[in-house]
């Protein structure tokens, strides 16, 4: 102990989340290059795979005259209506669920923990056969759903991908189906992390129930829900698969989001510059989102 | 419920008591009905696609919920690649094998590498790694594709699986870090020290105590990164365009388009594509327990 304390004077240690005075504040001779070895893996990862990326993306996006034909195109337009739409209603929604089910697996029944083991299937099984089958199941015709509104109730039901807004509301349910487990575990690892003494001295002074849960859960949580709505609303803005296979932006181009607008623009009309100014449309939404995520990140300690 | 009648009959604290059961058994009885309801809500889509799996004929025009004639040939044609759009199936599985793979290997190592530096050997400036991570961590993973499909033929990966690899792991690593800064706090530095005192080297002390503590949050973000992997769909079609670089999602996708798709076969192919990830998304929960890759609030 007593050796090594005279080196940690020696250098004053900078930056937020170096954690002071270590015993051994500032390496040196081996220890240094030791140190260096085992951050240039990921430091190669960034520059090369990051920095570059985001680099070119943004010199892609640049020009001034693609965003003259974004905004003077109609579908671009419904697009960013269909996005806005997407994380209002998709986030919110299944956020909530999250936090309203994480609660309900809190109980303390036998069954519960096989039913979390199950209810994690949509999280555990890949977006691709899923999000297929989804769309097989909406099929007007053939679908499983339509087949059970008939079986079990003798109505007819509508063809879900044909039209605008029932395509729409079929991507955010989907999307809802896919994410909604994993966020509810995260938000019962936060819930478990809440000692139940507080709730214990909580009941004592009269509050059960809903009141527990407004004035004691969701205070103690309320942090953590806002860096997870933040955290979904960006993921949201990049998500391809639930669009693309569950409506594939039809009919007729009506449901695209910008994450699978971008894609086409680029890759199926051939017009990369067009694709990176679709996608780059979002920075306005996403900068703010980003600041505020990385302030809250830096302060309460989230690990997602 | 004849005990609550029972105790209906005696006085004030009874009746309580029968209030208080009855409203117990309630509340069971409303929670079993939400149980009941997250189930059919949970399984339907997952029911759909083992239904479609298990029929007969290619051609899946029928209208019934239940298999009326199950069978397992599907299954058998997708493991035996008995048709033209299955020809390749053990390939592509193989490629998403190696991709998944790869992932899990080279997220750990790395992610273990950067925070063992900036959480256990403390070097300066470590903060601007842990900020670079995080910064990563908030792009939108598609946003990105557009760029990567450029700078992959500039880095000479066109047509490779190690481009998709190295995707992956862009996106990966971020979380990796910030799982394992997380989970090493709860081991005790003075470890570390001991050992460095024995005259370990950081690489002895990185390999025989860092790693072998940090196992539950290893089996966590491995997972993650399989899931991640396994999630692909976007850059593999991007990145990979001969028949030997084809992966399960892209066979899916194939099928997808064509006019006159098997979904029977389809199905079948994507079970067998779910199995992996489910298997060790249950597994990371048995090790790793739930918390692990939660939330400190």
């Amino acid at each position: 102990m007593d050796g090594t304390s005279v080196r940690e004077s020696a250098h004053p240690v900078t930056g937020p989340r170096s954690r002071g005075f270590g015993l051994f504040g500032a390496p040196r001779g081996s220890e240094f290059a030791w140190g260096l070895a085992f951050v240039v893996p990921y430091a190669a990862v960034f520059v090369v795979f990051v920095i570059f990326p985001v680099a070119y993306g943004l010199w892609l996006g640049s020009e001034p005259s693609s965003y003259a034909q974004l905004f003077a195109d109609p579908i671009y337009l419904r697009t960013l209506f269909n996005t806005l739409l997407f994380l209002a209603i998709g986030v919110n929604l299944h956020l909530f669920l999250a936090l309203l089910l994480s609660g309900f697996f809190m109980l303390r029944y036998w069954w519960v923990k096989p039913l979390l083991l199950v209810f994690i299937l949509p999280w555990a099984v890949p977006a691709l056969p899923t999000f297929i089958s989804i769309h097989w199941m909406l099929d007007g015709q053939w679908g499983f759903i339509n087949n059970a509104l008939w079986g079990m109730f003798h109505i007819d039901g509508p063809s879900w991908l044909d039209t605008r807004w029932l395509a729409m509301g079929s991507v955010i349910v989907s999307y809802i189906w896919k994410w909604t487990p994993f966020w509810t575990v995260i938000l019962l690892a936060g819930r478990m992390g809440v000692p139940q003494d507080i709730y214990e001295s909580a009941r004592i002074d009269g509050a059960t129930g809903i009141r527990s849960f407004v004035h004691v859960t969701f205070p103690l949580l309320a942090n953590l829900y806002l860096v997870c709505t933040l955290l979904s609303t960006i993921w949201t803005l990049g998500d391809f698969n639930t669009v693309h296979f569950v409506s594939g932006g039809g009919p007729g181009l009506a449901t695209h989001v910008l994450a699978t607008l971008g894609i086409r623009d680029a890759f199926e009309i051939d017009q990369p510059r067009l694709g990176m100014a679709t996608v780059m449309s979002a920075l306005p939404l996403l900068i703010p989102l980003v600041i505020l995520l990385m302030r809250k990140l830096g302060r309460t300690e989230v690990q997602l | 419920m004849s005990a609550t009648v029972f105790g209906a009959q005696r006085g004030g604290g009874a009746v309580r008591a029968r209030h208080w059961r009855m409203r117990r058994t309630l509340a069971h009885a409303v929670a079993i009905a939400v149980a009941i309801l997250l189930l059919i809500w949970t399984l339907t889509p997952l029911y759909s696609m083992v239904l479609v799996s298990l029929e007969p004929h290619s051609n899946v025009f029928s209208s019934h919920l239940f298999p009326l004639h199950p069978t397992l040939k599907p299954y058998r044609i997708v493991l035996t690649e008995g048709y033209w759009y299955l020809e390749h199936f053990w390939r592509e599985m193989y490629n998403s094998l190696f991709i998944g793979v790869m992932t899990v290997l080279c997220t750990l190592t790395i992610g273990s590498f950067a925070s063992f530096a900036v959480g256990r050997m403390r070097i300066r400036k470590g903060w601007m790694l842990t900020n670079a991570a995080l910064l990563t961590y908030v792009i939108p993973m598609s946003f990105l594709a557009i760029p990567f499909y450029r700078l992959m033929h500039i880095y000479g990966l066109s047509n490779n699986l190690w481009a998709v690899v190295a995707v992956e792991v862009t996106f990966a690593t971020p979380y990796a870090i910030f799982i394992f800064q997380q989970y090493g706090t709860s081991i005790p530095i003075e470890l570390d020290d001991a050992a460095r005192i024995d005259g370990a080297s950081p690489w002895q002390i990185y390999w025989r105590i860092y790693l072998p503590l940090m196992a539950p949050a290893l089996v966590a973000v491995g997972t993650y990164a399989l899931l991640l992997a396994w999630n692909e769909y976007l850059y593999m079609t991007l990145l990979l365009s001969s028949q030997n670089n084809m992966t399960v999602p892209l066979a899916l996708s194939q099928f997808l388009n064509s006019d006159e798709a098997p979904w029977n076969y389809m199905m079948a192919t994507a079970v067998v594509y779910a199995i992996p990830p489910i298997y060790y998304a249950f597994r990371r929960f048995m090790i790793a327990g739930l918390t692990v890759g939660g939330v400190k609030g």
